[in-house]
């Protein structure tokens, strides 16, 4: 499954889609490597709005999105998080590491 | 909800199998009337169990996952997840959060969502044998005819 993105003054704002979990994480990973190769974006925005669930698979997405975006001294945004991921992702810890939108706390 | 139900699954470590595993549970877990949360929380649970089957007890190899489901008394839905794989020889390294063995692709965080999401949480492992997970979650009954 394609991931949808849009670039606009180097932000790369990707959509995450339906379930994440082990079976697809790596070609997720690899997508987004791909565009973040590309477009070399000094931020990045993951948006969770259509992800109806995820595992600790998507912590690993996020934390290889954070290690890309740091070798391009960028950033990394959270943003639109339904409850179920951002239980998950705080289980993490991440919103230690990344900004996470305000607006999308559950 | 009189006597007991239960339910049993087996299927090959094939991680198309893991959202089969996950949502198979949560359909039977649908009869003690969860939330949405309680849900989500058993969904990932069984995911996080049924994940480590097939990347870590079998690594290079398609081996077993079996998946049982049952109701206890007092809206307590039991589940265990078992391999015949390769074991884990340090369990305590293990449930370390961040700790895998599984390279970049993994967090690592596996075992402490499992930990964490249900009410109770037992691993055994016999390294050459195998490893079980036990895990239960109390369902917080919300009135209304069971």
């Amino acid at each position: 499954m394609k991931l949808t993105s849009y670039v606009q003054d180097r932000l790369l704002t990707v959509a995450l889609t339906g379930e994440i979990d082990h079976h697809r994480a790596r070609q997720i990973m690899a997508q987004i490597t791909e565009k973040i190769d590309s477009y070399l974006p000094l931020r990045c925005i993951l948006d969770f709005q259509e992800v109806r669930f995820m595992d600790s698979s998507g912590i690993a997405v996020v934390l290889h999105t954070l290690r890309k975006m740091r070798a391009l001294q960028g950033k990394l945004v959270l943003q639109n998080i339904p409850p179920q991921p951002y239980k998950v992702l705080h289980a993490a810890g991440i919103e230690k590491i990344t900004e996470i939108k305000e607006e999308c706390m559950p | 909800m009189k006597g007991e139900n239960y339910m049993q699954l087996e299927f090959p470590s094939r991680s198309a199998n893991e959202s089969f595993a996950r949502s198979a549970v949560s359909c039977f877990a649908a009869q003690l009337d969860p939330t949405l949360d309680e849900l989500g929380d058993i969904k990932t649970a069984v995911s996080e169990a049924v994940t480590n089957c097939i990347v870590h007890a079998y690594p290079d190899e398609i081996g077993t996952v079996i998946v049982k489901a049952k109701i206890l008394p007092d809206h307590v839905l039991d589940i265990v997840v078992k391999d015949r794989g390769c074991g884990i020889p340090d369990i305590e390294q293990a449930r370390k959060p961040m700790f895998t063995t599984g390279g970049e692709d993994r967090s690592g965080m596996g075992i402490t969502i499992m930990e964490s999401f249900m009410t109770e949480f037992r691993i055994t492992s016999t390294p050459g044998k195998g490893t079980t997970v036990h895990m239960k979650r109390k369902i917080i009954c919300r009135g209304g005819k069971r």
